[in-house]
């Protein structure tokens, strides 16, 4: 059976964690180790007048107890934002000071005030309990619309109004004379509903000082253990990078929220230091909901025009976003360089404006979760081209055609040059796997069981593959986004790849060997993957933004392309032939056209043992490479949801979730559907469980699963998925990314289907029961009118 | 503290914990068989799955020291190990069918997908896929979707 590249090939990984044998962060414990334990912020604004921990020192067990004030006297510096994004006044972002422990200050619920490091969990947690904290509470905002009101309490007095910064993309003048031209405008206020990431693994950090050695090791829940270490090192001089070691072992989802590196890391590395221990911090759910980065929060006001042929010839976007109490790692780009440059969608739009406000209010950061702006441009985007399609009385997919770029490459006016896609065809799959043509006869056959049946599509694009360092850098990122890799083949011809990239649930240690396998034409299981510690792997930027395969592989067939023209040379020395006359292939090394060969171990072998190589060759067989994306990569979709509403209790039912996807080139199919399934099922959630609940005091309502509505199983349909590959021309392999477009297609795919199932455009997400009933009843009472 | 004894994947341990130790607890930090996971809080992501006396529970509900005498059987305790052991048919499904992708509820998924085909046969019921979406209502996942974990059990059952 083939293990190259398109093949189904079972995952490598699974066997240790379905015996119970995978290794998480959790499941580690040092000699010498001791627990930390958070005080944490029961208020969600409030100044610290003092912190009395005299009652936990004397508790038992307790080590000791670690204030905001010890901390920053020992220089740790302040948690930054990477990304600096401009007003369009030209002034810089307001970036409030964030301190890993409050000193003066608590502006959310969950904040961190001092740690316990006790001898064991449960003594730290008790401890933890009796620290007292003199609060004075302050006036708190805990929704973005009240956070610009002119007498909102100030939450950073670096930023005024609580604005964060004012910013544009676009040509206004030209999107308002493209709305002034219209025959027709849609017009949609539209609120993208806060959600928390919510992987199965909550975040653990395990942070342990070598004396002899001044030296840290880190052990942590990391999407990108490289950046965590430049973070820690550079910015917030916990340690110089070359005394701080970072692993994250097994990692039990990410999905955006261990992306960044929290107060929890910081603290412990700081505390293992103070005490001379090994210090363990392993968040429970309820902190999770507390302190892990939450996504979206977006309330727009979108404008769209047509003229008589229905095409869009202007379109205008107003965003404010809620970026929470401080400003996390990635904050400030989701909003605007994730979001506004995807506002063109799939479609050929000239006359496009976005401006975006975003604020702080006493909640918990807001940051990257899977899709990251592009599910919240898609929402707009797709919300919007089914009510126009409703308002002209056109099916709606036919106005998606209409408007559909059909050459490439095309440059939007939002800065991106899409690279290649088809997008009447994907769209044409998904019409045909959902059956469209026989949906009005389903319609009528649910009607007659008094059930409302509806369809709702979704087109759409993002952007994918993060990112070519120079464009990131030009709009304001502080790091490159290009990935790392090395590929050593052993005497023996095995071969570890090591790479940049993280797995933590992916599959990488299929996939990245599976294009090794296809190169070098020799078994799968010749081949190992090693990733995920900084002391192994050469820098690298880690996995989110669906660019382990655009970038982390290609920064492997890079290393690849030179290890093949080292063996070449050898071969050709040996086998007495001319370089461009060796071939691999079969587990050989050979003169094509004759029975000359060696085999791949002999090569292999041939290098290290160095006897007989060119002139002036050196010895061995590895090579590093880095690559760095010329673009983004274009990943494009068309989902189709048909759902049922049940008109007595609001309930709806995913009767089909279709999604067609562009990936461009698959390496393994049944990795992708899988990435799919679980993105469109996140998506789902979006739209019909999942809610932030703050209350106006900026308590957090939604503190557990009790609360906060995880999609189960029985909420999901089966999913219909198929693939249309376009090749991306700008990686070597093609691909373009697969992570993310099930979370960032699928939310307006279901609410199109609601709302065209109820004939009321106006509702919000989560569509609980409870909101689409009221959705009904408020049709009925106009239909009474 | 108490003294509890049991049998956890057939073997006889022994331990004096504090009364509020969970099950949980004392697997993961007393007897370090750490593939049963914490995910929650509050009893509801089914991570921590194992059986006690043939029945599945969520060990992190249950007080160590009520199991004296006990029977527990955890994900390590599926296979004898070693190189070449064989692996029980849920598990095998889970990887045929892609049922995993982080790994970190499919303990629990495994230990639940078990006791359902079991509790099926022996009541001569069919486990459709509706059924085992219902029976699921106490597992969450966050990376499959449900898609593959429902497909493996499925398979499982026809293996078991």
């Amino acid at each position: 059976m083939s293990t190259g590249i398109g093949a189904r090939v079972k995952r490598k990984e699974d066997k240790r964690f379905t015996t119970g044998k995978g290794k998480y962060t959790d499941d580690i414990r040092n000699d010498n180790q001791a627990y930390a334990a958070f005080v944490r912020s029961t208020h969600a604004h409030a100044n610290i007048k003092g912190i009395d921990a005299s009652a936990a020192l004397a508790m038992d067990g307790v080590i000791e107890v670690l204030d905001g004030h010890q901390l920053t006297g020992d220089g740790i510096g302040n948690i930054i934002c990477g990304w600096a994004v401009t007003s369009k006044d030209g002034s810089p972002m307001n970036m409030g000071a964030w301190s890993a422990l409050a000193t003066s200050k608590a502006r959310y619920v969950g904040d961190a005030i001092a740690v316990v490091i006790a001898e064991t969990q449960a003594q730290a947690r008790i401890a933890a309990e009796a620290v007292v904290v003199d609060y004075e509470e302050l006036p708190a905002i805990a929704h973005v619309m009240k956070a610009m009101a002119e007498d909102a309490p100030n939450i950073h007095e670096n930023a005024p109004g609580n604005l964060i910064y004012d910013w544009e993309l676009g040509d206004e003048a030209l999107a308002d004379a493209g709305l002034a031209s219209a025959t027709h405008i849609t017009t949609l206020d539209l609120t993208n509903n806060r959600l928390s990431p919510n992987p199965m693994e909550p975040r653990v950090a395990i942070a342990t000082y070598d004396d002899a050695e001044e030296h840290y090791t880190l052990h942590t829940t990391s999407q990108n253990p490289h950046v965590a270490r430049l973070l820690l090192s550079a910015f917030y001089q916990v340690a110089p990078e070359n005394k701080l070691r970072v692993i994250a072992p097994d990692v039990g989802g990410g999905f955006g929220a261990k992306i960044y590196v929290y107060p929890e890391e910081i603290t412990c590395l700081w505390a293992s230091m103070r005490t001379n221990r090994s210090i363990k911090w392993t968040s429970d759910r309820s902190e999770a909901f507390l302190t892990d980065a939450h996504g979206r929060d977006h309330v727009t006001t979108a404008k769209m025009g047509f003229d008589d042929n229905h095409k869009i010839v202007g379109f205008k976007v107003d965003t404010v976003a809620n970026l929470g109490a401080y400003m996390s790692l990635f904050s400030s780009s989701v909003p605007t360089y994730l979001y506004a440059t995807l506002l063109s969608g799939q479609y050929n739009i000239q006359n496009l404006h976005c401006n975006v406000r975003t604020y702080y209010t006493n909640t918990v950061p807001v940051d990257a979760y899977r899709g990251a702006g592009r599910p919240e441009a898609t929402y707009v985007m797709e919300r919007m081209m089914e009510t126009a399609a409703r308002e002209l009385d056109m099916d709606p997919a036919e106005l998606r055609r209409i408007n559909f770029i059909q050459t490439f490459p095309h440059q939007t006016p939002m800065l991106m040059a899409y690279d290649a896609g088809d997008f009447p065809k994907i769209l044409e799959m998904a019409q045909d796997a959902a059956d469209i043509a026989g949906f009005a006869a389903r319609k009528t056959e649910a009607a007659g069981r008094g059930k409302l049946r509806g369809i709702g599509y979704s087109t759409f694009i993002e952007a994918c593959g993060l990112a070519p360092s120079q464009a990131a850098g030009s709009l304001g990122a502080g790091v490159g986004l290009w990935e790392s890799a090395e590929v050593r083949v052993n005497p023996v011809g095995s071969i570890e790849i090591l790479t940049g990239s993280h797995s933590h649930g992916q599959g990488h240690e299929t996939t990245f060997a599976q294009i090794v396998a296809d190169r070098f034409d020799i078994p799968i299981e010749s081949v190992s993957i090693v990733h995920g510690d900084t002391d192994k792997v050469q820098f690298g930027m880690g996995t989110y933004g669906s660019r382990s395969a655009p970038v982390g592989m290609s920064a492997v067939v890079k290393a690849m392309d030179k290890v093949e023209a080292k063996v070449k040379k050898i071969a050709a020395h040996t086998l007495e032939a001319a370089e461009e006359d060796i071939v691999i292939e079969g587990g050989q090394v050979k003169v094509a056209g004759t029975d000359k060969a060696m085999g791949w171990h002999e090569v292999g072998l041939a290098a290290y043992i160095a006897h007989n190589l060119p002139e002036g060759m050196e010895p061995g067989l590895k090579e590093t490479a880095f690559f760095d994306p010329v673009n983004f990569s274009f990943p494009s979709g068309a989902f189709i949801c048909e759902v049922e509403v049940d008109p007595d209790t609001g309930v709806t039912e995913i009767i089909k979730f279709t999604a067609a996807d562009d990936f461009g080139t698959i390496i393994n199919p049944m990795i992708v559907e899988g990435q799919v399934h679980g993105g469109v099922t996140q998506g789902i959630g979006q739209a019909l469980l999942e809610q932030v609940v703050y209350d106006d005091d900026g308590q957090l309502l939604t503190g557990s699963y009790m609360d906060y509505t995880m999609p189960r199983a029985a909420d999901i349909p089966f999913f219909d998925v198929s693939h249309h590959e376009t090749p991306s021309p700008n990686n070597p392999l093609g691909v373009k990314g697969c992570g993310e477009a099930g979370a960032i297609g699928s939310p307006p795919a279901v609410i199109n289907a609601i709302t065209d199932a109820i004939g009321n455009n106006n509702l919000a997400m989560p569509a609980t029961p409870q909101a689409v009933w009221r959705a009904i009843q408020a049709t009925k009472s106009v239909a009474a009118e | 503290m108490t003294t509890v004894n049991m049998t956890v994947n057939g073997k006889a341990v022994s331990g004096n914990i504090p009364d509020n130790t969970l099950l949980s607890e004392f697997l993961r930090e007393n007897l370090r068989l750490t593939g049963t996971h914490i995910g929650c809080d509050t009893s509801q992501c089914g991570a921590c799955v194992v059986h006690i006396n043939g029945m599945p529970v969520k060990s992190c509900s249950t007080l160590a020291v009520s199991l004296d005498g006990a029977e527990v059987l955890t994900i390590e305790g599926l296979t004898k190990g070693g190189k070449d052991a064989e692996l029980h048919p849920m598990q095998v499904a889970f990887n045929d069918n892609h049922g995993l992708q982080c790994g970190f509820c499919t303990p629990g998924m495994i230990m639940t997908g078990i006791d359902m085909v079991k509790r099926y046969k022996a009541e001569g019921k069919d486990l459709t896929s509706d059924a085992i979406r219902a029976e699921l209502e106490g597992n969450i996942c966050r990376c499959t979707g449900y898609h593959n974990i429902v497909k493996s059990i499925e398979d499982a059952a026809t293996k078991m």
